[in-house]
This record gives C-alpha cells, sequence and structure tokens, in this order.
C-alpha cells in the first residue's frame, strides 16, 4: 500500500473513497429492510425582507432529522461579516460549514482591500462554490446585508442559482411564508412593520408546517447597527399545567406516631486542611 | 487510485493492486472525476483568458514562475508548505475544502522514503 502514495501526491478536500462501499451497504440494508441514519436537516421557514433603511431576517428554530425533532432552539442565522447574515435551510451541516467558510474567506478578502465587505461578493463566492459541487452541498440560504450601495437581499439554492428581490422565502414553509409576503408587503416599510411582517410570516411556516417549528428569530441590520433578536417570539411555548395533583397536608388521618431516637457515637475526627491557595 | 501502467503496457499489479473492469469503468461519485480535475480546469481557463486579453506572453511568463515556485520544496515524503506557490496563485487569501478536510499534513499513511525519493528522481 506504501507504493500506491508513491505515484499520487496527497490532496486535500473530499475523499470519495468509500462512495462505493457505501453504496453496496445501502442496497443491502434495504433489501434487508431497515433504514440508513438519515442527515440532519433543518426543514426550515427562512425568510428576508428588505425595509426603508435596511432589512430584517426571520428564521425558525427547529432542525429534524427524518420524523423525530433532532433539535428544538437551533440557530439558523450565521454571521458572515458585520454588516452581512445569512439565514440557512437544507442540511444543518451543510449551512453550517458553507457559511463559515464563507465568512473566513470574506473577512481574508475584506483585509486584503480594507473595505466593509459587500454582499454581492459574498453572493459570488457562494454561488460558485455551490455550483461547483453540483448540487451535492444541500445548503438554500438566504443572504442579506448593508454595504456601501444599501441593502440587498439575495436567495441561493443548492445548485448555484440566485436571485436578487426584495423579499425572499426558502425552506420546506416558504409556501406558507411567501403568502403572508404576497399580501402585506409594501415598498419603503418602517422597521416596526417590516419587523412585524417577517414574524407573522414565520408563524405561518411554523404553524402549517411539520419541518419548521419552536421560536421564531430575527436580525435586523441596517447601516452600522445589527439587532440579533433571539428569541424574538416564542410562539411554540409548552404547555403549563392547570391540575395540581400534590395531595394537601392532613389528607391522610394519622392514627399513631411514635419516635425512635438513634445514639450515634463519634468514633473517628480527622481534618483534612485544603489547599487554597 | 487510478490505474499505473507499468512495463510493457500492461496494468502494474505490484504498485496499484488487483484490477477490476468495473471500478475503474466507473466513477464512484458523480463528483469524483471533476473534483479531480477541478483545480487544472480552472488553471487552463483563467491561462486561456490572460492569452486573449494580454496575449501569449502573459500566461507563458506566469506558468514559467510557478514551475519555479514548484521547486521549492521538501524532499518528497515530508510535507512542505508550497508557501510561494500559494503566494503565486492566490491560495494564501482563501480557504476552501481543501484546506479542511483531508489535510495532507495529517494523513495516517506515511511513504517509503527511499522508493518515493527513487521514483522522484526517475530511477525507478
Amino acid at each position: 500500500m506504501a507504493t500506491l502514495s508513491v505515484c499520487q501526491p496527497q490532496l486535500g478536500g473530499f475523499s470519495f473513497e468509500n462512495c462505493k462501499r457505501n453504496a453496496v451497504l445501502e442496497a443491502e440494508v434495504t433489501k434487508l429492510g431497515c433504514n440508513i441514519p438519515a442527515a440532519r436537516k433543518t426543514g426550515t421557514t427562512i425568510c428576508g425582507v428588505v425595509f426603508k433603511d435596511g432589512l430584517v431576517l426571520g428564521a425558525d428554530t427547529r432542525a429534524t432529522e427524518g420524523m423525530i425533532v433532532a433539535d428544538k432552539n437551533c440557530s439558523k442565522i450565521h454571521y458572515i461579516s458585520p454588516n452581512i447574515y445569512c439565514c440557512g435551510a437544507g442540511t444543518a451541516a451543510d449551512t453550517e460549514m458553507t457559511t463559515q467558510i464563507i465568512s473566513s474567506n470574506l473577512e481574508l478578502h475584506s483585509l486584503s482591500t480594507s473595505r466593509l465587505p459587500r454582499v454581492a461578493t459574498a453572493n459570488r463566492m457562494l454561488k460558485q462554490m455551490l455550483f461547483r459541487y453540483q448540487g451535492h452541498i444541500g445548503a438554500a440560504l438566504v443572504l442579506g446585508g448593508v454595504d456601501c450601495n444599501g441593502p440587498h437581499l439575495y436567495s441561493i439554492y443548492p445548485h448555484g442559482s440566485t436571485d436578487k428581490l426584495p423579499y425572499v422565502t426558502m425552506g420546506s414553509g416558504s409556501l406558507a411564508a411567501m403568502a403572508v409576503f404576497e399580501d402585506r408587503y409594501k415598498q419603503d416599510m418602517e422597521e416596526e412593520d417590516a419587523k412585524r411582517l417577517v414574524r407573522d410570516a414565520i408563524a405561518a411556516g411554523i404553524f402549517n408546517d411539520l419541518g419548521s417549528g419552536s421560536n421564531i428569530d430575527l436580525c435586523v441590520i441596517t447601516k452600522g447597527r445589527v439587532d440579533y433578536l433571539r428569541p424574538h417570539d416564542m410562539a411554540n411555548k409548552k404547555g403549563v399545567r392547570t391540575g395540581n395533583y400534590k395531595y394537601k397536608q392532613g389528607t391522610t388521618g394519622v392514627l399513631t406516631k411514635s419516635v425512635i431516637k438513634l445514639d450515634l457515637e463519634v468514633v473517628e475526627e480527622t481534618v483534612q486542611t485544603m489547599d487554597t491557595s | 487510485m487510478g490505474q499505473h501502467i507499468g512495463a510493457y503496457g500492461v496494468q502494474d499489479t505490484l504498485r496499484s493492486g488487483f484490477s477490476s473492469v468495473k471500478n475503474e469503468l466507473l466513477p464512484s461519485h458523480a463528483l469524483e472525476l471533476s473534483e479531480k480535475n477541478f483545480q487544472l480546469n480552472q488553471d487552463k481557463m483563467n491561462f486561456s483568458t490572460l492569452r486573449n486579453i494580454q496575449g501569449l506572453h502573459a500566461p507563458l511568463k506566469l506558468q514559467m514562475e510557478y514551475r519555479a515556485a514548484r521547486q521549492i520544496q521538501r524532499l518528497p515524503f515530508l510535507q512542505s508548505s508550497h508557501l510561494a506557490l500559494d503566494t503565486l496563485k492566490g491560495n494564501d487569501e482563501s480557504i476552501s475544502f481543501e484546506d479542511i478536510l483531508n489535510d495532507p499534513a495529517q494523513s495516517e499513511m506515511v511513504g517509503e522514503p527511499h522508493i518515493m525519493v527513487e521514483y522522484k528522481l526517475g530511477l525507478m
């Protein structure tokens, strides 16, 4: 085996060595009727809207693993740069790693240009990376930020296509959220109206889609200020029990009472000094 | 893990193990081939654009510099930093999956030093 490594130089990056083995294993397992473990997804509702001075990004907080809720309060709004944030839907690991890599690249780029990074740069980097992997990286993103040219909002699909729009939704609950946006979106809204609109859109996704749930996170980005409201609204609070099942004192009648004193004698006494320096 | 054509044009079993037609025909993953050649294709694309814009001298000069920088390395079985090559190519200002996953410096197998040097010097 050592002779093999002579010929090819070692390269970093993805290794496809186990793909054939995995394909064989999957075939065997489905023949037996079991399932291979599913990747953790964020069946999600994420959305963003541009208002007068900036933009608001919103996301729910449920991460699912097949039919089970894996994380009741996960954070789907990722930091890219001080003025740019990105919501991620799809496979949780993919969105996490992709946004971290792009954040690092953008930081290096901004250090080399000594300027605040632009949203279009992040968008271009993301779409080039996702296209390179032909959709195998399952990350559907809503990218938003405020730079020297104003507020910008992009939606990025796993295969690498992007759209620049004033309001976008992604994820399994995107249709419910888009219905709310299409009804109530107006150009040049105020900040409070925009926050309420995004909150209602995410709530529509949470209540009408099984893959979304728990709380609503908001991120308001304006020139020079970022408000990361986590949680902004706890839409699904666990219910409080209305009845008390504890018995009152005196429910059971006392018939007899006998007290037995235990005589304890001191056998040995040791003192251990602690070193508190 | 490609085929290594040894003497007489036959598959070199000693160096690359047993062969199986099925294994060699189809790639194990849709991305395998595209990822293997990605850097080469990017370079080809960039050089041809550069040739169209600035003339033949530009890619020639760059490739000469790359060839010179590629020779600044330690012996084959040791990890070299490729600092000059990375700076020329601009890889020192970006991070991608090559830097995070499967770092060659952390690989569990190390090559046989004598064989690797003989191979590099063409004595094999």
